[in-house]
């Protein structure tokens, strides 16, 4: 009892005295963006036990109480902090929704790219050959277009080719989809490069030597090796992709109305800004603007930090 | 030099014909063409008929090799939206999405150079440090985000520019234009700098990065030694020298610069490609997103072209190396 106490101890004291928190302390701009950070997706991981309203509870909603403006203003109310929507929908709670949204598509989707790029990264860099010249050569055409297009492109299409009754069910699906085949090249590239290192080192030559089953190689000693660059590059990726779904839902082929991200709720606030009704979009905005800015920041931090030529 | 550009030039084509395939894929596979020209009444024989008068009947290849003699004379068929020709509507678009596209580039490159080029040289400068927190929260907000602060702020607030459209345009020949009326420059101010300000900040960044770069090498701590000015040592030594992938980042930001219009046209109701596919995508107006697909596509394998090429004649150090690796 005592013992693995010391050893807890020892564990938690290793880490906090880690080069790496010792530089995460040393970063004001970090630590206010993780606060940032976890204050928003925070929020938005418990929004059904915070947000004054549901959103989604349609029978809660009067149009008497649409496009109230904020609280602090003239003919705002204080039980609708931030003012309402067309709908009458709390502006407050569809943006813990919408971030709770926005969060899944992009995690979802940078965690599907990296199966997918990691996968095809290993099988490239291991096989070699035909499989690495075709899988390159698609990598290459690929990166040759920016990801935002080519994830457009996927979900216009789909949009556009699928019966309406499925679209609304898997829009979601379909969204995560699109995303994730746009970002797998960066992780593949890098997969490849450091598998095509690692696989001549003598642990991997031992491992065949004994006999090893190759899968049982490739990830049992090979992808524990390649898979650090990778989470760097997650982090990284998590930032656009969250701007990308934010964006598809903006021009119309993401999320619908019915189940708002925080793109979707900024382009249902962009027609009502004309007549000055400012808050349906900007709030969300600002929400958008702040996470995507906490998790760049932080995986400035994380690149630098496991980059040793900057130690 | 003729091997390069042969090997760039069936790259590009090879590329360009997957594109075609795809945009073929989805033009004849998604639906049934015949089922989008013909009424409810139209008999089964008479269906066959045109199917075979279409070719629709001819063997994949026969078909995807017309199509692409079609679509390389701007023939993709017939709008499901509007009944007109696409290649019509896509000519009717093209001068507004590249107005727009090349006022965001150059407002792009002529902010955003000299801006970079002062903060490399004054790195620790309170200026510089203001620049570049302003550029990191330029990477950060989603382009639609700052169209909609612009139009709230200088159309709905200050009321001094427009908020959609292309303005007052002037037909010469075919081509239209907005540059020549006041509505029209008006028009253009805020969604070209929506468009500019991300690629503004990459390219400040990028050479900002290169000078700080170049600056620790040491033909630049030479050139000092030897007693050079620095203007000589910064501008004729240093900013030569950073130009190569600076050309490489703008000219391939140039593609983004056309995808990201996409966004911007959606913003504003500017009346472009960009806003057409959206529009198409809506209606499921499939040849129009085809030949979307083949035009973007084609702008994309053209300035990668030009882009390897120029960085070839920029840079002599390629020239030599392929050269010595010929004789050798």
């Amino acid at each position: 009892m005592v013992s693995s106490l010391a050893a807890q101890s020892g564990w938690w004291s290793r880490a906090v005295d880690s080069d790496l928190m010792w530089s995460f302390r040393r970063s004001p701009v970090t630590l206010a963006a993780t606060v940032v950070a976890v204050v928003i997706i925070g929020s938005a991981l418990m929004a059904p036990l915070i947000a004054p309203h549901d959103p989604y509870d349609l029978a809660s909603l009067s149009l008497l109480n649409a496009t109230d403006p904020p609280a602090w203003l003239h003919d705002g109310n204080w039980s609708y902090l931030l003012g309402t929507d067309n709908q009458g929908r709390d502006v407050l709670s569809t943006i813990f929704y919408g971030t709770r949204l926005s969060l899944l598509v992009g995690c979802s989707a940078v965690f599907l790219a990296l199966l997918l790029g990691v996968t095809l990264g290993l099988l490239a860099g291991w096989r070699g050959g035909i499989a690495d010249t075709l899988i390159m050569r698609i990598a290459d055409v690929q990166l040759s277009f920016p990801a935002i297009l080519i994830a457009l492109l996927i979900d216009g299409v789909a949009h556009s080719v699928l019966p309406r009754e499925i679209q609304t069910r898997i829009t979601l699906y379909v969204l995560i989809a699109a995303i994730a085949l746009s970002y797998w090249v960066h992780f593949a590239r890098t997969v490849r490069g450091s598998t095509m290192v690692e696989r001549n080192k003598e642990y991997i030559q031992a491992a065949r030597v004994i006999g090893v089953h190759p899968a049982r190689i490739v990830i049992g000693h090979l992808l524990p090796n390649v898979i650090g660059p990778v989470l760097v590059i997650a982090t990284i990726n998590l930032a656009t992709a969250i701007l990308t779904e934010a964006t598809l839902s903006f021009l119309g082929v993401g999320l619908p109305p019915t189940e708002p991200s925080l793109g979707t709720l900024i382009r249902i606030g962009n027609d009502y800004l004309l007549s000055g009704d400012w808050w349906i979009s900007v709030f969300p905005g600002i929400v958008l603007a702040l996470l995507i800015l906490s998790v760049n920041l932080l995986g400035d931090w994380l690149r630098d930090a496991f980059n040793p030529k900057l130690r | 030099m003729l091997a390069f550009i042969i090997q760039r030039l069936l790259q590009s084509v090879l590329v360009m014909l997957t594109v075609a395939l795809i945009a073929f894929a989805l033009f004849n596979y998604i639906g049934d063409p015949i089922n989008n020209m013909v009424g409810q009444d139209t008999t089964q024989a008479d269906r066959e008929r045109l199917r075979q008068e279409l070719g629709l009947n001819a063997p994949f290849v026969v078909q995807f090799a017309r199509f692409v003699g079609r679509a390389a004379r701007g023939n993709f068929g017939l709008s499901y939206q509007q009944a007109r020709p696409v290649g019509q509507i896509i000519l009717e678009k093209m001068p507004a999405t590249l107005e727009l596209s090349l006022g965001a580039a150059v407002l792009a490159s002529a902010l955003g150079v000299p801006m970079g080029i002062y903060t490399g040289l004054h790195r620790y400068s309170w200026v510089s440090q203001g620049m570049l927190a302003v550029s990191l929260i330029g990477v950060s907000l989603p382009t639609f985000l700052i169209g909609t602060l612009l139009i709230l702020v200088f159309a709905v607030l200050l009321g001094w520019l427009p908020s959609f459209g292309r303005g007052t345009v002037v037909h010469i020949g075919w081509w239209t234009t907005g540059l020549l009326t006041v509505e029209g420059l008006r028009a253009i101010i805020l969604p070209a700098i929506t468009l500019a300000l991300f690629q503004m900040t990459l390219i400040m960044r990028l050479v900002r990065a290169e000078i700080i770069e170049v600056l620790r090498a040491d033909y630049i701590k030479f050139a000092r030694a030897r007693g050079l000015t620095s203007r000589a040592v910064n501008f004729g030594h240093a900013l030569k020298n950073t130009l190569v992938p600076v050309i490489t980042i703008t000219g391939l930001q140039l593609g983004s610069i056309i995808a990201f219009a996409v966004i911007t046209e959606t913003v504003f109701q500017w009346p472009g490609m960009g806003l057409m596919f959206i529009q198409a995508v809506t209606f499921a107006d499939i040849p129009v997103m085809a030949a979307y697909l083949v035009m973007v596509g084609f702008f994309f394998v053209i300035i990668n072209l030009v882009v390897d090429l120029l960085y070839y004649v920029v840079d002599p150090r390629l020239r030599v190396e392929r050269e010595v690796a010929a004789i050798g």
